[in-house]
């Protein structure tokens, strides 16, 4: 399908630091490429600022091709914009309308401070990870292949958890602001497979105590997380995660 | 007993006492629409039921301070889960879209909550705050032959299965249960939990507005 050329107006949040409030500016684009991804779009919208002599708007991006997770924004109320499973990086504007308005707002919760216009602080989930996501126990040399068996379906499980790239959008778009989903996740690659079992009881009570001080909400099981995850992590870890945390919370050590 | 607490005070922990408490209410309300079911079989089938609860003597007290420590609980777990997730996000969003996972019962959780407060007081005042000097068939007719108390509790019946409609899937999910094998069977089993107490009671309510000499 040739790419067509659309104007369209956005409206996005302008914040010059934590402490300050920020607002919505509008800004009229025309001859954006419906072939442009949403970023390419903020980058002509940045030129067009920029030439006007006006600060551009600041955003986080990296890889924009959907696989390191620092992307990320609200589009007209929905975290990483109206397609499902994809980043905003790689949301196209082929998806939106000639003469379209579109609202562009950072990810909002107390655990994510905005840092500047649409860039939010997200070292909360690496102080999460530094807690309890990984492994650490010292197995020595490696042993003969095969040795340890995993069942097909449960290493498909921990590869669908370990998709979590660790973007926020579970956050930003849970009502509550829960960072369920991705501790969920970050949980469940490590406790379907035989590495991550020594440690399970320690992780979960070390991860969730770590979630809960940052100020991240509590789980309201409204699944809106996985609807707009762009890995399309589901909550069935999250129940894994609360198996997880009760066993290791009622069972003690040996 | 310190790790016991840290659970309970957890944000997992507060789910858990969301979800247990939540299922005990629920085996409540079934035992309840059960027993209210005599009314079916008339006044005297109603009234027997009433003397043989209140045969049980000593065992009512105990067994309504371990309904209201539960009521509380859950209660109070509730309202501080309510705002500490306000306090979660401070500034809301201007544009605010569900994607897709909200439903009508799960977005009105804490509303529909403290409706159903409010409606179990109003209830408490009608039948078990008074002067007991009535048979209790003849204080049921009195309050359910009148309209307004008809809505009043039919509203409340609404309210109710909005609230169970969210709280029965979610409870499973709170204590881990979420599997492709049983999704399907604890979703029909909600339908049915829901329809079949909510069926029970507003039967009643009509049967005493539209058949006002029914209890007589």
């Amino acid at each position: 399908m040739a790419a067509k050329k659309i104007a369209i107006t956005v409206k996005v949040w302008r914040q010059t630091d934590q402490k300050v409030k920020g607002s919505l500016e509008t800004y009229s684009l025309s001859d954006i490429s419906t072939d442009m991804s949403f970023l390419e779009m903020l980058d002509v919208l940045n030129d067009q600022l920029t030439m006007e002599g006006k600060e551009p708007v600041a955003f986080d991006h990296d890889c924009r091709e959907g696989i390191c997770g620092t992307c990320g924004a609200v589009v007209d109320g929905v975290a990483h914009g109206p397609e499902r499973e994809t980043t905003l990086c790689q949301l196209h504007m082929r998806h939106f309308d000639n003469g379209q308005t579109i609202c562009i707002e950072p990810f909002r919760a107390k655990a994510f401070p905005i840092i500047r216009d649409l860039i939010v602080d997200r070292s909360a989930f690496d102080r999460i990870i530094a807690a309890g996501g990984f492994v650490s126990v010292n197995a020595g040399s490696a042993q003969d292949g095969n040795n340890t068996l995993v069942a097909q379906h449960r290493a498909e499980q921990a590869m669908d958890a370990a998709a979590c790239i660790g973007c926020g959008a579970c956050v930003a778009a849970c009502p509550n602001a829960a960072a369920m989903l991705f501790v969920s996740a970050k949980i469940s690659q490590l406790a379907l497979l035989p590495q991550g079992h020594a440690e399970r009881k320690m992780r979960a009570q070390a991860m969730v105590t770590i979630m809960d001080n940052e100020g991240f909400g509590n789980c309201g099981n409204e699944r809106e997380c996985e609807n707009v995850c762009p890995k399309g992590i589901s909550i069935r870890n999250i129940a894994r995660l609360n198996r997880e945390y009760l066993r290791a919370t009622l069972a003690a050590n040996e | 007993m310190s790790w016991f607490i840290q659970t309970c005070t957890s944000s997992l922990g507060k789910k858990y006492i969301m979800a247990i408490t939540g299922l005990m209410l629920g085996g409540f309300l079934l035992v309840h629409a059960a027993g209210n079911s005599s009314i079916f079989w008339g006044r005297s089938a109603f009234l027997s039921y009433a003397e043989h609860l209140h045969s049980l003597g000593p065992l009512i007290p105990v067994a309504e301070i371990i309904l209201l420590s539960i009521f509380l609980l859950h209660v109070i777990t509730g309202i501080t889960l309510f705002l500490q997730n306000l306090q979660a996000r401070a500034d809301r969003y201007a544009v605010s879209k569900p994607a897709g996972g909200r439903t009508w019962g799960s977005r009105t959780m804490p509303y529909t909550g403290a409706a159903i407060l409010l409606f179990i007081l109003m209830h408490l005042f009608n039948v078990h705050f008074i002067e007991h000097n009535l048979p209790i068939a003849d204080t049921v007719n009195a309050v359910l032959s009148r309209p307004f108390y008809t809505h009043l509790y039919a509203a409340g019946m609404t309210v109710l299965a909005l609230h169970i409609s969210h709280g029965f899937w979610s409870l499973f999910q709170t204590m881990g249960i979420n599997h492709p094998r049983y999704n399907t069977l604890i979703r029909i089993g909600g339908y049915l939990f829901t329809g079949l107490i909510i069926a029970i009671f507003l039967f009643i309510i009509f049967l005493l507005l539209f058949s006002p000499g029914y209890l007589m």
